[in-house]
C-alpha cells in the first residue's frame, strides 16, 4: 500500500522516465498497456501550461480528461509536506527518500498512509474536470518513479500476471490483515447469560471478548448503564474498572481521551453525569469513534430529552438510569450494531435520497405541502430506507443525527414495527431541540413486509394532542399520492435499487463508491451487490471507507487526495469544498482507471445532482 | 364502508390499555386484532393505535384501541389516552406480582381521572406459564382456581398472583376480571367482548361521524378535530395502499 499524489502518475517504467523528464505528457489510456506503449508526445512547457485553462487545453488532448482530479499548482508543491513533518518538494532526492519510507510503513501495517497532497484547483476539477497541469505532471512523474521502485521490487512476474487480471474484486482473496475480521460473522451473536450455578462463566467471558466492538456507557458515579454485550454479572467488575481509570484521570484535571491496548482501542467521552466507551478493533479512528458515542448519547438524549437527565443526576447523583431507559436498549443496541457493521450514513453524516426525477420529486414535495396541517413541523417520506421528500418549515432544517434516529427507531429497531397499528411516538430530536419531545405519527406497516420495500410517511408535530390531525394529513397524503403517480414511481425507484457502479459509469473498473454532497449533507453510492453483499464484505469496505474517512479528516490535514493501494484493493479518496468522494476498485486496477471512474462519477453526480439529492425541499 | 351495509347499529368506543411495561399489552391487541402472537416482543414506543371490531348479538363495537408504552417515563402521557375512554383494559402479568400492584395504581388513576362510568376490566396475563389447563382459569374464574395454583408453584408454575387473589380486588373495586394467555388466545376474545357488552347503551354513540359528535359528552368535548375528520378518516383507510 502506498500514498500517492497523482491519479496521473504512471504504472510502467516508460511512463516514469517520460514523466520525469519534465518534457513530455501521456496520453492513452495505460490499462496493463504499459510495455506496448509508444514513444508519449513532447511535454508543454511549464509556463505554457500555467497560463492555459483547462477548457482552452483540453480540446487538444481528449485523452487527458480523466487525469486531472490530483492536480497540483505549484504554489501546492511548496507547501507539500510528509506526515512526518518533513516538508519539500518532490524533486529531491531527499523526500524521495521520505515517501519512499512511508509506502514501506504503509504496506506493513495495511493502514491507509496519509500522504499530503496539495489543493486542487477545484474550480477547474469541479466544473470542468479535464485538465492537468504541467507542474502536478512533474511532481507526478517523480512521485510515480518512486512508487516504480516499489512495484519493481515485486518480480516481474507478478506484474505480468497482475497485468492480466485487471478485473479482479476487492476482498477476493482472504488476506492476512482480514483475520482480525474471522469473527466478524458471530459479532452480533447473543452472548448466553451467565450461568448462576457456575460452570460457564469462563467460556462466557472469552464470548464477551471475542466480540470486535464494544459500547459501554456509565454515570459518572459509576452505575453501569448500558453494555452492548453481556448481562449485567458479566460488566459489572470492568464497569467499575473503567469507572476508576476515568475518575482517576477526571481528578486529575486532565480527562482521558483515550488509550490503546493491544490492537484494542479504547475511547473514552464524557457528556455531563454520563461516561461513554467505545471499544473496538475494527480500526475507526478516535473521531469516528467518538462520533458513534455521541450518536449513543443522543439516542439518550432523544428518549429523556436534557433537562430530564440532569434532573435525574441533580437531584440524585447515584441514579440508576437503566429504569428511565428501560426498554430502549434495543434502539441502542440496533444503533450500535449499525456502527458496528458500518453503516455510510453514520460515517459521512449524512443522508441518503431515493433518486427520483426533479419534477417528480417536485410533484410529491407539492402534494405534501398541500395537505400539509397546521400543526405539522417536519414531514418525510421515506422509501426503502431512503428519504423521498421533506416538508419543513422555512427556519428549520432537519439534522442528519436526528433523522438517524428516527431511521433507527423506525427500521433498524423492531419495536414500533412489530405490533402493526399506527403509533404516536414522543421523540426528541436533539439536533432540533434537546428540551422537549416532539410527537411522531408513524402509519400502520402492515402491508409492507421488509425496510426495503416499505413507503413510509412519517409525520411530526410538536403538539402532542394532534395524532388524529396528522393521520388525516397523512391519509390525505397517500390519497393524493396515488392518483397523481407518484406512488407508483416511488414504487418503481425502490425496486429498481440503488445501481451499480457499472450502471453510473459503464465499462468502469470501481467496484463501489461513496459520494458526500457537502452543501446538501446528502450522500449517494450505489448498490452493495455483487461485491460487498456478505456481512464481512461490507465491513472490510466500510473498515477501507473509514480509513480513507480518517486519512481525509485528520486535524490539521490538508489532503485532498488519497490513493491507497492494497493487497486486495485499490481505493481512493477525494475531498474538495463542494464533495467527498471515496472509491475502491479491484486489486489490479490501474490508477488511472480509478481516477477516470472517479472523475465519471463526480461528473454524473454533477448531472444527476437533482434527482440523486433532494435541494430544498419543500418549505414552508 | 363495511359498518353502513350492516343491519346492526354500530358504534365506536375508545379503549385504552394500561399496565406495567412487558406484561403483554400489546400481544392481547396483536391477539385480538390480527389473532396472531411474537415471541420476545419489543416493547412499544409511545403509543399505537388500532382498530378492531366486536360483533354483539344487537350491535357491532368498534374499537378504537390506545395501547399504551408501561415504562415509567411514558406515564405522564396516559392521561391523553384515557380522557374519554370508555372501556380500560388494565394488564398485569400473572407471575409477577409488583405488577398486580402496577395495575391497581392505574384502576386508581383512572376511577379517580377518567370519565365517570368508564368500563375498567382488570387482565391477568401470562395464563400459559402457569402449569393449569388452561379451561380451568375461564372468564371470571371459580375461586378455587387460585388456591390450587398456589399449591402448584412446586411443578414450576411460575403463577405469582392467585386468581383469588386478583378477583376479590377486582369484585372490590367493580372491574371485570378475566386471566388470559395472547400467546395461546386464551380468554383474550372474551375480555373484548365482556367490555363490548359491558359498555352501557346510553354511553354508546351512533355509526361514526356525525353521531359521535352527539355522543358522549367527553368526546364531544375534547376531540372535535377527531370527529370533524371521522368519516373522511374512514373511507381513506379502505383506499390506502401502504
Amino acid at each position: 500500500m502506498t500514498g500517492d499524489r497523482g491519479n496521473d502518475a504512471a504504472e510502467g517504467a516508460e511512463d516514469t522516465r517520460a514523466a520525469s523528464s519534465g518534457s513530455t505528457v501521456r496520453t492513452g489510456d495505460h490499462d496493463g498497456e504499459d510495455e506496448q506503449r509508444p514513444p508519449l508526445p513532447p511535454r508543454p512547457s511549464l509556463l505554457q501550461i500555467d497560463l492555459a485553462t483547462a477548457p482552452s487545453a483540453s480540446p487538444k488532448r481528449p485523452s487527458l480528461q480523466a487525469k486531472p482530479t490530483t492536480a497540483i499548482s505549484s504554489v501546492d508543491i511548496q507547501t507539500l509536506s510528509f506526515p512526518d513533518g518533513t516538508r519539500g518538494t518532490f524533486s529531491t532526492p531527499a523526500s524521495r527518500s521520505v515517501s519512499e519510507s512511508v509506502s514501506v510503513s504503509g504496506a506493513s501495517g495495511g493502514q491507509s498512509t496519509p500522504s499530503r497532497k496539495g489543493r486542487n484547483g477545484s474550480e477547474f476539477d469541479d466544473a470542468t474536470s479535464l485538465m492537468s497541469y504541467a507542474p502536478t505532471l512533474r511532481a507526478n512523474g517523480d512521485l510515480a518513479s518512486l512508487l516504480d521502485e516499489e512495484l519493481s521490487s515485486q518480480s516481474p512476474a507478478w506484474k505480468l500476471l497482475s497485468s492480466q487480471a485487471e478485473s479482479v474484486n476487492p476482498f477476493e482473496k482472504v488476506d492476512y490483515e482480514a483475520l482480525s475480521l474471522v469473527n466478524f460473522d458471530h459479532e452480533f451473536d447473543e452472548i448466553e447469560a451467565v450461568d448462576q450455578k457456575g460452570g460457564n462463566e469462563e467460556e462466557v467471558l472469552l464470548q464477551w471478548k471475542s466480540k470486535l466492538k464494544h459500547y459501554l456507557i456509565l454515570s459518572s458515579a459509576g452505575k453501569p448503564i448500558y453494555s452492548r454485550h453481556g448481562d449485567q454479572n458479566l460488566i459489572n467488575g470492568y464497569i467499575g474498572i473503567i469507572q476508576t481509570i476515568i475518575s482517576f484521570f477526571q481528578g486529575a484535571k486532565d480527562p482521558l481521551m483515550g488509550f490503546t491496548a493491544g490492537k484494542t482501542r479504547f475511547v473514552v467521552s464524557t457528556d455531563g453525569p454520563l461516561y461513554f466507551v467505545a471499544i473496538s478493533r475494527l480500526g475507526e479512528s478516535d473521531a469516528q469513534l467518538r462520533a458513534q458515542l455521541e450518536a449513543l448519547y443522543m439516542q439518550i438524549l432523544s428518549t429523556l430529552t436534557l433537562p430530564t437527565l440532569m434532573q435525574l443526576f441533580t437531584n440524585r447523583p447515584n441514579t440508576d438510569l437503566r429504569r428511565p431507559l428501560e426498554g430502549t436498549e434495543t434502539l441502542l443496541s440496533s444503533l450500535a450494531d449499525t456502527f458496528t457493521r458500518g453503516s455510510p450514513s453514520a460515517l459521512l453524516s449524512a443522508l441518503e435520497c431515493l433518486k427520483i426525477r426533479k419534477s417528480q420529486r417536485h410533484v410529491i414535495n407539492n402534494t405534501l405541502l398541500k395537505a400539509r396541517t397546521e400543526k405539522l413541523l417536519y414531514g418525510l417520506i421515506v422509501a426503502g430506507g431512503r428519504l423521498v421528500s421533506v416538508v419543513r418549515p422555512k427556519r428549520h432544517s432537519l439534522h442528519p443525527s436526528d433523522l438517524q434516529l428516527i431511521f433507527n427507531m423506525l427500521f433498524e429497531a423492531g419495536s414500533v414495527k412489530a405490533g402493526g397499528g399506527e403509533n404516536w411516538i414522543p421523540v426528541c430530536l436533539p439536533g432540533f431541540n434537546n428540551r422537549g419531545y416532539l410527537y411522531m405519527y408513524r402509519p400502520s406497516t402492515a402491508h409492507s413486509t421488509s425496510r426495503e420495500d416499505e413507503i413510509a410517511i412519517l409525520l411530526i408535530s410538536a403538539d402532542k394532542e394532534s395524532f388524529f390531525e396528522l393521520k388525516q394529513m397523512r391519509d390525505d397524503v397517500v390519497k393524493q399520492l396515488e392518483k397523481n403517480g407518484s406512488m407508483d414511481i416511488i414504487k418503481t425507484a425502490v425496486r429498481e435499487g440503488r445501481p451499480s457502479t457499472t450502471d453510473v459509469v459503464p465499462g468502469t473498473q470501481l467496484k463501489h463508491f461513496l459520494y458526500k454532497s457537502r452543501a446538501n449533507v446528502q450522500f449517494a453510492m450505489p448498490s452493495f451487490l455483487p461485491h460487498f453483499g456478505s456481512l464481512l464484505a461490507r465491513r472490510r469496505l466500510m473498515t477501507l471507507y473509514h480509513n480513507l474517512h480518517a486519512s481525509t479528516h485528520a486535524k490539521h490535514s490538508h489532503l485532498k487526495v488519497l490513493h491507497c493501494v492494497n493487497r486486495d484493493s485499490v481505493s481512493l479518496a477525494w475531498t474538495t469544498p463542494v464533495f467527498e468522494f471515496y472509491c475502491i476498485a479491484g486489486p489490479n486496477a490501474s490508477r488511472s482507471a480509478l481516477a477516470q471512474g472517479a472523475n465519471k462519477v463526480v461528473q454524473w453526480m454533477k448531472r444527476e445532482e437533482e434527482r440523486v439529492f433532494i435541494i430544498g425541499g419543500a418549505v414552508f | 364502508m363495511a359498518e353502513a351495509t350492516a343491519p346492526k347499529p354500530s358504534s365506536s368506543v375508545k379503549l385504552v390499555l394500561l399496565g406495567e411495561a412487558a406484561v403483554g399489552k400489546s400481544s392481547l391487541v396483536l391477539r385480538f386484532v390480527n389473532n396472531d402472537f411474537q415471541e420476545n416482543k419489543e416493547p412499544t414506543i409511545g403509543a399505537a393505535f388500532l382498530t378492531q371490531k366486536c360483533n354483539l348479538p344487537t350491535r357491532t363495537i368498534k374499537f378504537e384501541i390506545w395501547d399504551t408504552a408501561g415504562q415509567e417515563r411514558f406515564a405522564s402521557l396516559a392521561p391523553m389516552y384515557y380522557r374519554n375512554a370508555q372501556s380500560a383494559l388494565v394488564v398485569y402479568d400473572l407471575t409477577k406480582p409488583t405488577s398486580l400492584i402496577k395495575a391497581k395504581h392505574w384502576v386508581a388513576e383512572l376511577q379517580r381521572q377518567a370519565s365517570p362510568g368508564i368500563v375498567i376490566a382488570l387482565v391477568g396475563n401470562k395464563l400459559d406459564l402457569t402449569n393449569e389447563p388452561s379451561s380451568s382459569s375461564n372468564a371470571l374464574g371459580e375461586d378455587g382456581d387460585g388456591e390450587a395454583a398456589d399449591g402448584e408453584d412446586a411443578d414450576g408454575d411460575a403463577r405469582k398472583v392467585s386468581t383469588a387473589e386478583a378477583k376479590s380486588y377486582a369484585e372490590e373495586e367493580g372491574l371485570l376480571f378475566f386471566e388470559t394467555s395472547a400467546k395461546l388466545g386464551t380468554n383474550v376474545t372474551e375480555v373484548f367482548t365482556a367490555i363490548a357488552n359491558a359498555i352501557p347503551e346510553t354511553s354508546l354513540k351512533g355509526a361514526r361521524g356525525p353521531g359521535a359528535a352527539s355522543g358522549t359528552t367527553g368526546r364531544a368535548e375534547d376531540q372535535s378535530r377527531v370527529n370533524l375528520t371521522g368519516p373522511r378518516d374512514n373511507a381513506s383507510k379502505e383506499g390506502c395502499a401502504c
